[in-house]
């Protein structure tokens, strides 16, 4: 078991007093943010990010890696305590926390949230360590076609199971393709698009700045429009007695939550699903098989504990693709792949041969991070309730500092800070009008790569456009990238005709 | 459904403005190396939106079938007033420095637009500035733009320096 070796390398990185001290920082600050309505996983790291400068890289993503897994867990408590999701990941959270917390149970549903969410964490994580390497083996031998083709089957899977509009889908992930190639050309290095020669655009558009714009900003300023009034906290307390009776119940749900790890794990990997499908889709399915499914709805314990396990399975899931292949599962990656290759660390199966430290002392980290969450969430259950009852326009304030602030911090140029006014007054009105901003975020990101690999192949092969249907692996992406992106087309037309044969036909929407 | 295509309308004009920049580079099939030119993946990707925001602009009311969104026309007096606000203090950055721009923002927004206690919001517009100042400054060494305020740094400077 050459795994277990390894991770237990990883251990002696990330049980060092300092990066413990570091992932137990990082899963209290994410369980606050995830906490709070409007913030969630996605924002606390677009915010956060800025500030890791202040601790040596690799510490830095464990960091961010911890904020993650905190806001996966932090999300439950206000979709229990306020009836608003703390995050969209939590969304399916709220369908029987809510209820049990108006029945008075909000203290059992908070560990049922608590501990689902802990199982669905290790066992992730566990399939995590197995798949990690294999997986990373398997992307050695990728080409640029093959990265090329892996990128677009990802770019491919929004437009096929994002569950937008599809026509928005596609000018999202575009207007992320064009942004990034902002700056110098990678190749003949020359300058393009920098409008006008502004000297602000040589360096290009940086993800950090999009993120804190549309994620930062941009979701200020949403959530000041559709917050008008202050919601209602429950109060809840936790006794011991209340922890055991918990556990003891959880005990009985083991199937409900091994099921949902598996599936948010799977669905997590795919970069347009991710966490809030899959536990959605977790949801259904333990009401489905549960023995009481028709109270489902109206405060069942097993309701909060399918959706809680899924989302953090899920949120381990797309660490998955996103360290071992370099394609972010989840606009949260996407931001912890910028920030590792902002500090040098370029994920991919590379970082498993020249940086094993560093690689296992993550993963391991992830272990220590659920540890650490599910004894912080459940012990700091009363001051979530005293958090949530700050007055929003507070939160809003410190949060626009931090986006001006943290905007300008990493390049230092008045330039960034307007760009993320920009880029949030626009993700703002974009989101608006239905349009998906995960493509966008995670198309920056993943743009030059893109541009990159497409441009080396060509040159590698004298302009022969067939070098992406001749490797068998390319063509296999590529294949799969076209069946995703029919899929919504051949959907529409077969509702089209249904509808024309007056069959009513409706397809949820999944956001 | 008019806002709709109005965003679409703007992302065409968008995408058009940047296509009238990518062909400054070649965006055709380059012979002699292989590949596509410099200007290829941002002239082509900004044709794939100008023609996506074109339909989207065009396609019948009934196919489109995601939620129709509205603006709350009563939260919009306040959402205009905060995004003023913050382009006010990012121009203030620069000539008034970051520890004037930031507290004005901050009592404005917690005071005025917020409504809170004086105690509660200066103690946040006094706090606010010094957190940031030993974080990004002292710590990370990080200098904010201070415009005019400059020299009153200077002794802070000495002590951290």
């Amino acid at each position: 078991m050459e795994v277990l070796s390894l991770l237990a390398d990883g251990f002696a990185t990330s049980l060092s007093p300092f990066n413990l001290f570091i992932v137990i920082i990082g899963v209290t600050a994410g369980l606050f943010i995830g906490a709070m309505p409007g913030l969630g996983s996605v924002n606390g790291v677009a915010i956060v990010l800025p500030l890791t400068f202040i601790v040596p890289p690799s510490s830095a993503i464990i960091l961010l890696a911890a904020i993650y897994y905190g806001a996966m867990y932090g999300g439950a408590v206000s979709s229990i305590l306020l009836g608003i999701p703390g995050a969209s990941t939590a969304v399916a959270t709220t369908f029987d926390g809510r209820p049990m917390a108006q029945k008075g149970q909000a203290g059992l549903a908070l560990i049922a949230a608590a501990v689902a969410s802990f199982v669905g964490g290790t066992i992730s994580v566990i399939l995590f360590t197995l798949f990690a390497a294999p997986l990373a083996d398997i992307a050695l031998s990728f080409g640029p076609a093959e990265e090329f083709a892996l990128v677009l089957l990802a770019f491919t899977t929004f437009v096929g199971l994002g569950g937008d509009d599809s026509l928005k889908t596609i000018i999202m992930i575009c207007l992320g393709l064009a942004l990034s190639t902002v700056g110098l050309d990678l190749i003949s290095g020359q300058p393009r698009l920098i409008f006008g020669d502004m000297p602000g655009f040589y360096s290009g558009i940086s993800f950090l700045v999009l993120a804190i714009g549309t994620y930062g900003l941009g979701e200020i300023l949403y959530t000041i429009e559709t917050s008008k009034t202050a919601p209602k906290v429950t109060n809840a307390r936790i006794t011991f007695a209340e922890l055991g009776a918990g556990l003891k119940r959880m005990n009985s749900l083991w199937k409900t939550m091994s099921l949902g790890s598996l599936l948010g794990f799977f669905v997590g990997m795919l970069p347009a699903a991710g966490a809030t499908p899959a536990a959605l889709m977790s949801y259904g399915i333990a009401k489905q098989t549960s023995k009481t499914s028709d109270t489902f709805g109206k405060g069942n314990i097993e309701g909060v504990a399918a959706p809680e396990t899924a989302n953090n399975a899920a949120s381990t899931g797309s660490l998955l693709p996103m360290l071992t292949l370099g394609i972010p599962g989840s606009p949260t990656t996407a931001l912890l792949l910028g920030g590792m290759v902002m500090w040098g660390l370029v994920p991919g199966p590379m970082l498993f041969i020249e940086q094993p430290d560093f690689v296992w002392g993550l993963i391991s980290s992830l272990y220590t991070a659920n540890f650490a969450a599910v004894a912080v969430n459940i012990a700091l259950i009363p001051v979530f309730v005293w958090a949530l009852r700050m007055p929003f326009t507070v939160l809003c304030a410190l949060v626009l500092v931090l986006c001006i602030v943290g905007g300008f911090a990493p390049s230092q140029k008045m330039h960034d800070v307007w760009l993320i006014f920009a880029f949030g007054v626009g993700g703002y009105l974009l989101r608006k009008a239905d349009y998906p901003l995960a493509p966008l975020v995670l198309a920056l990101v993943l743009g030059p790569l893109m541009e990159k690999s497409f441009r080396q192949t060509l040159i590698a092969e004298q302009g022969n456009i067939l070098a992406f249907v001749e490797r068998p692996l390319s063509a296999t992406f590529i294949g799969l990238a076209i069946l995703f992106f029919v899929m919504p087309f051949l959907v529409a037309f077969v509702t089209g005709a249904k509808e024309r044969l007056h069959v009513p036909s409706k397809r949820p929407k999944i956001n | 459904m008019l806002l709709d295509k109005v965003i679409a309308g703007a992302l065409v004009l968008l995408s058009a403005y940047m296509m009238s920049h990518a062909i400054l580079l070649p965006i055709g099939w380059n012979g002699e190396t292989g590949g596509p030119g410099g200007g290829a993946f941002p002239f082509w990707c900004s044709l794939i939106i100008l023609i996506c925001a074109v339909f989207v602009i065009f396609r019948p009311a009934r196919s489109y079938e995601a939620d129709q969104f509205t603006f709350d026309r009563e939260m919009m007096g306040p959402l205009i007033q905060v995004i003023i606000a913050i382009a006010i203090t990012i121009a203030l950055i620069p000539t008034a420095g970051a520890y004037v721009a930031i507290p004005l923002f901050l009592f404005w927004y917690l005071k005025i637009y917020g409504k809170h206690s004086w105690t509660l919001a200066l103690s946040i517009t006094v706090l606010t500035p010094i957190v940031v100042f030993f974080f990004f400054e002292a710590t990370l060494k990080i200098l904010l733009p201070k415009g005019v305020t400059e020299p009153f740094f200077f002794p802070l400077y000495a002590m951290f320096f």
